[in-house]
């Protein structure tokens, strides 16, 4: 046997292990990529379907048709008890005001954490990351009971008000996401700082003007966050609101998986579909952004 | 770059805008309005009977003043709003949890003591014996009445229906002429009843309430109406409510005042009842039993979710971890679609997904073997379903993580067990598995604590259904903590428990802090916290 040939029948048995490996993982992934994407599919396919049964379901209906999402859109009967173009208003305002307030808080307690030196400033740090290790889901009970002795006397924040909802938010804005800001404040050279307190800027003009631009890619992978926190959140709104046209998309969508609407999963499905593409379309014009500011985050903090 | 702390604490020295007057004027000027507002709200809290609250909004109070005045404190103040509603929104209603989880505090206990008591004196009765006025009546155009009552001392009223009782001449009020019984023959509008006409409307009267607040009266018979009487009156040196009508003394026995004999009085009041309701818990086998299936599910559920998405998402990343593989990137892309959906939404799909009957998956599953698993009904297929719907939600991000955390690995490690004869699974085990798990170990933690208490799929999914029979809470076989304490408090058929809900919170935080202590002290976490801080 020459010593070519047993080679090559050795790398022939290689390149053969690696076809049949190759092979299986191309099959693996098919497997797996149905297993991810049917659930997917199978709504798309329901909220074209007006037969409003799944049971006889083709990939694409017979008589495909938008009759779901009109009833959901225009005005009608249907949509004057469960109004969901109001739903969905009602989600994108809570989510905004919320990221709004909670970037201004979150970046300006991270200068404070990076830039000064205080006393408690290690314990506070620590003690921040403590309370989030309960979050306001845990005690939804005791939130609950808070919001109803709040709005007695000041009705503006009571129970079925979106604002008593921004405000149960807003107790967990001072988070994690302080140690991701804080981390990227602490990548910022202090001379810059000093520089500019040497020209006689204040502490504000510092943060304002020279600071919170170079913050730009972690404020915007908080803001984020954020968004698709208070967006995606169920059992506080499901909680501390009452009436049908104060409810976000999470609560309405719910009313249509419930008992009477079984039948009519067609109209879930749509809605579902439209609510869900905010933060699909969030998530993929912006991942490399999210992955990128998280990363960075985690190597400088 | 570390700054040298000077005497007040400050690496910058503190501005040295806060020593000129108008700088001192701003800042009295904006405590002065924040105090302004939180006396208010303080006052208003404790006149609405919510005491611990008023005594909270004190303290934060007091946290701001200081804050906003003291100059050492300066750093403070850029993160006081966060502060507050922190103070507010997150610590308090932790501390108020461990309040009302020693009280009784639900449905028939939803009032404070005194307003209990009070509800009980603005009940009226109406005595029997006999009554103190004499009375005529009127009716108007529109069968409205008016009555006109004398008492014995020969004071007369106008009485319309609940509103206060007038003392009026003729002349007032549209009152005509008295006749010499010192009735009036006429009033404005209204047409005078005799015995007679009188006789018709004898029902509609007796039904009406005359006058307002602390005098009522009610028409009693033909000849007679009466002031009605307050039914309970309190003795606060006995502490004792007694039934003026019947005699009977209630008190205070757990919320309920209570008479001799075990007659109850509703509305009941919270009470103080210390660690009555983990007692109860631990004591009661109906409660009991359904908490400890709980509580064992909720630790395998979380214990199982973080370990198949973790299996799972692992595997993929080490499959997927050739980097030369053509159409990698599609693959993950694709892969990584359902973890963009929001979850709350794919865990409904999910629903309709499995739902027996116009669910695809079971027409298939029948249409293919000819049965499918009850997945509603059934305990333990409920379990099999919510752990299968987690796995989908939670692999990618393993799927994420561990591929990154593969490609930290270097390479040459492999390199050298390759040449000392490690085979697949050696390698597997002894390197890539600890090396991972060094990175990924708080992030399985974290996902154990996430599935812990992981409401939404099993609220969302299920409802925590089905049910337990027997059990005297509401409590569904894969109910795990946080779902089982939200249906005690506000979707309980038997009322809301807030005071037992929040027990049960407790023990959820009790779980928590042990296993994140646990945490911390195992990877040593707090040091690196420590470090970058």
């Amino acid at each position: 046997m020459s010593s070519t040939g047993f080679f090559s029948s050795f790398k022939t048995s290689q390149r053969r292990q690696r076809q049949i490996a190759l092979v299986l993982k191309y099959l693996i992934s098919l497997i797996l990529i149905s297993f991810a994407l049917f659930p997917i599919i199978w709504i798309i396919s329901a909220s074209i379907n007006p037969a409003n049964s799944l049971a006889s379901q083709k990939l694409i209906p017979d008589n495909a048709t938008l009759q779901n999402y009109e009833m959901l859109l225009t005005e009608n009967d249907f949509s004057a008890i469960y109004p969901y173009t109001q739903w969905f208003i009602n989600s994108l305002k809570l989510a905004s005001i919320t990221t709004l307030f909670s970037i201004s808080i979150t970046t300006m307690a991270a200068y404070a954490f990076s830039r000064f030196r205080f006393r408690q400033r290690q314990n506070m740090l620590r003690g921040i990351l403590l309370v989030q290790v309960f979050p306001s889901l845990l005690v939804v009970v005791a939130v609950f009971l808070l919001i109803q002795q709040l709005g007695r006397v000041i009705p503006a924040i009571n129970l079925d008000t979106h604002a008593g909802l921004i405000l149960v938010y807003l107790g967990g804005a001072m988070g994690i996401n302080i140690w991701l800001m804080k981390g990227y404040f602490d990548s910022i050279p202090r001379e810059i700082d000093e520089s500019a307190m040497v020209d006689g800027a204040t502490h504000w003009q510092i943060f304002t003007r020279l600071l919170l631009p170079l913050m730009r890619p972690i404020i915007i992978v908080v803001a984020i966050l954020s968004f698709i926190f208070v967006y995606g959140d169920f059992i506080l709104a499901q909680t501390l609101l009452k009436t049908t046209e104060q409810y976000p998309l999470t609560v309405g969508l719910y009313i249509f998986t419930s008992g009477q609407f079984s039948q009519q999963w067609g109209i879930f499905a749509a809605g579902a579909l439209m609510g869900a593409l905010p933060i699909v379309i969030i998530y993929l014009i912006l991942q490399d952004q999210i992955v990128g500011g998280l990363t960075q985050g985690a190597v400088k903090g | 770059m570390e700054q040298d702390v000077n005497a007040s604490g400050l690496g910058f020295s503190a501005p040295s805008k806060t020593t000129t007057v108008s700088r001192i004027l701003s800042r009295l000027f904006v405590l002065f309005i924040i105090d302004a507002f939180a006396s208010w709200l303080v006052v208003s809290l404790w006149e609405n009977s919510s005491v611990i609250l008023a005594i909270a909004a004190i303290i934060i109070t007091l946290f701001v003043n200081v804050v906003i005045w003291r100059a050492e404190l300066y750093p403070l103040r850029w993160m006081l709003l966060g502060l507050v509603l922190m103070a507010m929104f997150a610590i308090y209603p932790i501390l108020y949890n461990v309040f009302v989880s020693t009280t009784n505090y639900g449905f028939g206990h939803l009032l404070t003591k005194d307003q209990a008591i009070e509800q009980f004196e603005n009940i009226k009765y109406l005595p029997e014996e006999g009554g103190a006025y004499t009375w005529t009546a009127y009716v108007s155009e529109g069968s409205e009445f008016a009555v006109w009552l004398q008492k014995e001392d020969g004071t007369s009223f106008l009485a319309l229906p609940n509103q206060e009782l007038l003392a009026v001449q003729p002349g007032e009020e549209g009152i005509g002429e008295l006749d010499e019984l010192g009735i009036p023959l006429t009033i404005e509008g209204y047409e005078r009843l005799n015995r007679l006409t009188v006789v018709r409307y004898i029902n509609d009267l007796g039904n009406l309430t005359f006058g307002e607040g602390e005098n009522i009266v009610q028409i009693t018979s033909l000849d007679m109406a009466a002031e009605l009487q307050p039914k309970y009156i309190y003795n606060p040196d006995t502490d004792t409510l007694t039934d003026q009508q019947t005699g009977i003394e209630y008190v205070p026995v757990d919320g309920n005042f209570t008479s001799a004999d075990g007659d109850v009085l509703t509305p009941g009041f919270q009470i103080f009842i210390g660690l009555q309701n983990f007692v109860d818990f631990f004591r009661s086998p109906a409660l009991r039993g359904p908490l400890v299936l709980i509580i064992i599910w909720n630790f395998v559920f979380a214990f199982l979710s973080v370990a198949m998405t973790f299996a799972l998402g692992l595997a993929v990343a080490l499959i997927f971890n050739d980097r030369d593989l053509p159409g990698r990137k599609l693959i993950t892309t694709l892969l990584l679609i359902p973890y963009t959906i929001p979850s709350l939404i794919t865990i409904m799909v999910w629903r309709g997904l499995l739902n027996p009957e116009v669910g695809i998956i079971n027409s298939t599953l029948e249409g293919l073997i000819g049965w499918a698993p009850p997945w509603f009904t059934d305990p333990i297929w409920a379990k099999v379903a919510i752990l299968l719907v987690n796995l989908w939600l939670g692999y990618p991000y393993f799927m994420l993580i561990c591929s990154g955390a593969l490609q930290a690995i270097p390479t040459e490690i492999y390199g050298a067990a390759k040449v000392d004869g490690a085979n697949f699974w050696q390698r597997f085990w002894k390197i890539t598995l600890p090396l991972l798990l060094v990175a990924v170990g708080p992030l399985l933690v974290a996902s154990f604590i996430f599935n812990f208490n992981n409401f939404n799929i099993i609220f969302l999914f299920i409802e925590g259904g089905p049910p337990i029979a027997g059990a005297s809470t509401e409590a569904g076989h894969t109910d795990i903590l946080i779902s089982y304490v939200y249906n005690l408090a506000f979707q309980g058929g038997r009322g809301a428990q807030y005071g037992q809900a929040a027990a049960i919170t407790m023990i959820i935080f009790v779980i928590v802090t042990i296993i994140t202590l646990l945490q911390f002290r195992f990877t040593q976490m707090w040091e690196e916290v420590s470090e970058n801080v």
